[in-house]
């Protein structure tokens, strides 16, 4: 039975002038995604994505890209990336070098201007959306940075005096892991949303869209399993939806059965990342510990379907 | 009722600004809520609550504010049986599915009392009378996308449900301490110097190019690191076992922190005497004079303590206070204690225990005189970790 957690049937909108996410066929959004998307598209704001690793996050602006019909820029975040470099660039070192070597026309600063994926945004005729992916990582005055940029939507490049505004409002959509502390003033701009983690129902429409059409009692096996990995308190790392997905592929390829899966956890190594979680699984096991087989073994922790 | 709202997150710490307010109303005025529950709720969440740590506070909030919205029904019991056990509703054929009347809230009510009064006998399915697993807007289990729920439990969740959940408990700040936000709150404790290996200095380049009359001369400077060393003594009495868990996590984080410069750990049971250990084992082949300790490690060194405090006052106060009777001491643990805070600039001692537990136990109170303590958790994490490379906010302490 399919529930109607996702692509609910358009509610009545009073304004109907703005653009609307409705989640795309290979992306599976909760409601309360939606609403978020499409509150921060109606508001004008950047949206604020946070979220365990691994659920979907920096995908969600791809998607969204893809729902509206729009373009899509993404500027991935380091530890050394600076405000201005999302702006422009401006090449000195070349322009030096041309000095010295006598290549071009040193006079005119604008060649050596390159804008980067903000600045293209602002520059380019067609709205766009703008993916600001792991704001985190950057130095945490980076986000004040850009808070004039982004609620202005112009800027001005200061070597040439050019000013460059935003002729169509990019949709953007930024992504932390909450390595660092966001600044408040940046976080009082920004529509905010925390993905959970996909409940059961939700995870097996997920699992739909990457491995259509598997064997439901393989699937429930799958998915007893994985919950059941997330409740162990001594694991250090929990398993993501990527990293499940990537398991039930691994189980799909060997052919696995669902009895043999009963027994015993095949491909360990594409759910655990280090030492620590495998022993303290293999010592679960060797200790006698059971592996769950029915939703009612974990029921305590997760309602299960139905 | 809205501003309601707003003071009730205020009060529960929730730190909504007027901005985000006004956010807020003109979200409502361009009508994103769409007269659901639900919707407003996600509406007034996204705007409102910027942080996951908050979402507790805020799901409390609403339940207590909005609590009424959903349960004013009058509804007879008997309809409540008849509700109680419901049947799984067939799937919705798409045409089904357009064909189901967008209500709002106004419209719904109305209906839903009208219904309710013509309606004398159970019914389950269907598209008209108030029962279980129809697609009906009134009843529950049903599939309807404005529709009301009347008793039994939700499986398309409502926002009401999901807040009386308290899903969120788990990402409070205040309570649990897993090794991901451990490192989170970790990675502040740095000071960042130029004195790692040199790199280009670009502008310096530019510069010194210019001056020499175009001719490219480059520069280089030392690289910006982390200067701070951290050294951490770590209490594996008995009384510390119900922690291990927590503790063995930070320990983790610790040891995998790369951005100290230099990180050391020293273990003892209940207090510190002449030796500390060198391996959480204790044992004295693995240990090492305290004395060296404080010789080789130089005042510039952070040092944390991990340890409940909690221990007979004579183990802390008197010169033969050490738990195991093999090791003869003349100085008192306290001493110890106080002779690494006069070594150190910089020492802050996080207490496992709930720190409503602290007034009652006598030892912890001395300890907290001489060392500011902090609770092992994000936050008291956090806290400790400002002390250690914050700007000076607690003075020494007197003795």
């Amino acid at each position: 039975m399919k529930t109607a957690v996702v692509r609910f049937p358009d509610p009545p909108y009073e304004n109907r002038d703005f653009l609307q996410f409705q989640g795309t066929d290979e992306y599976i959004a909760s409601r309360s995604l939606i609403d978020a998307v499409n509150c921060a598209i109606a508001l004008e704001r950047p949206l604020l994505i946070k979220g365990e690793p691994g659920t979907g996050k920096t995908l969600l602006a791809r998607h969204v890209a893809e729902g509206l019909g729009l373009p899509m820029e993404s500027w991935h975040i380091k530890s050394t990336s600076r405000a201005c470099d999302g702006l422009y660039v401006y090449d000195t070192l070349q322009r030096l070098n041309d000095a010295r070597f006598g290549d071009g026309d040193v006079s005119d600063i604008r060649r050596y201007i390159r804008l980067g994926p903000l600045g293209r945004v602002f520059a380019a005729e067609q709205r766009h959306v703008l993916l600001i992916d792991e704001i985190d990582k950057a130095d945490p005055e980076f986000p004040n940075d850009i808070l004039r940029e982004l609620d202005e939507m112009r800027f001005t490049i200061s070597e040439t005096g050019e000013d460059i505004t935003a002729r169509r409002r990019p949709v953007v959509i930024i992504t932390s892991n909450s390595e660092k502390e966001l600044p408040d003033a940046f976080l009082r701009r920004c529509v905010f949303h925390f993905i959970e983690f996909p409940d059961p129902e939700l995870m097996k429409e997920i699992i739909d869209v990457h491995h259509p059409g598997l064997d439901e009692r393989l699937l429930d096996q799958v998915l007893i399993r994985f919950y059941w990995l997330r409740t162990r308190a001594e694991l250090r790392k929990k398993p993501s939806t990527s990293e499940l997905i990537d398991w039930i592929a691994a189980l799909l390829r060997s052919g696995i059965s669902t009895r043999q899966l009963t027994e015993r956890l095949p491909f360990a190594g594409s759910l655990l990342k280090n030492e620590h979680d495998m022993l303290a699984v293999q010592q679960h096991l060797d200790q006698g510990g059971a592996l769950p087989s029915t939703w009612d073994d974990i029921r305590s922790r997760y309602g299960g379907p139905g | 009722m809205f501003l309601k709202l707003f003071y009730g997150l205020r009060d529960a710490g929730v730190p909504v600004s007027i901005q985000e307010w006004q956010t807020f109303m003109t979200a409502l005025e361009k009508g994103l809520h769409r007269c659901d529950l639900n919707t407003f709720c996600n509406l007034a969440r996204s705007c409102l609550v910027k942080s996951e740590a908050f979402f507790d506070a805020f799901d409390r909030v609403f339940v207590r504010i909005f609590h009424g919205v959903e349960r004013d029904l009058d509804v007879t019991d008997e309809l409540l049986d008849w509700l109680r056990e419901p049947l799984q509703p067939d799937e919705l054929t798409d045409e089904q599915r357009a064909a189901l009347e967008r209500l709002d809230a106004d419209e719904l009510m109305r209906r839903f009392l009208e219904r309710l009064e013509e309606q004398t006998e159970r019914h389950d399915g269907g598209g008209r009378w108030i029962g279980t697993g129809g697609h009906s807007p009134f009843g529950h289990s049903g599939e309807h996308p404005t529709g009301i729920r009347v008793g039994g439990a939700s499986r398309n969740r409502s926002a009401m449900k999901v807040a009386e959940d308290r899903r969120f408990r788990d990402y409070r700040t205040d309570v649990v301490l897993d090794i991901r936000s451990t490192k989170m709150a970790l990675k502040r404790l740095r000071h960042l110097t130029r004195s790692g290996p040199d790199e280009l200095d670009l502008d310096g380049s530019v510069d010194e190019t210019c001056r020499n009359g175009g001719e490219i001369e480059i520069v280089y400077r030392p690289q910006r690191r982390n200067n701070v060393r951290l050294v951490l003594f770590m209490d594996v009495g008995g009384t510390m076992d119900p922690y291990y868990e927590p503790v063995s996590r930070l320990l983790t984080a610790l040891h995998e922190e790369r951005s100290l410069r230099e990180f050391r750990s020293f273990y003892f049971h209940n207090c510190i005497y002449e030796r500390v250990g060198t391996t959480a084992d204790l044992y004295r082949r693995d240990s090492i004079p305290t004395g060296d300790v404080l010789r080789e490690l130089d005042e510039r060194w952070k040092v944390l303590f991990v340890g409940d405090a909690a221990m007979h006052p004579a183990e802390l106060l008197s010169p033969r206070g050490n738990i195991n009777p093999r090791y003869v001491a003349d100085t008192r643990g306290i001493d110890w204690l106080k002779r690494i805070r006069d070594h150190f600039e910089r020492c802050v001692w996080l207490n496992p225990d709930p720190p409503e537990h602290w007034p009652f136990t006598q030892t912890t109170q001395v300890i907290r005189s001489l060392f500011p303590m902090f609770p092992l958790s994000i936050d008291g994490l956090q806290d400790a970790v400002s002390a250690l490379v914050g700007r000076r906010t607690f003075p020494p302490p007197a003795d």
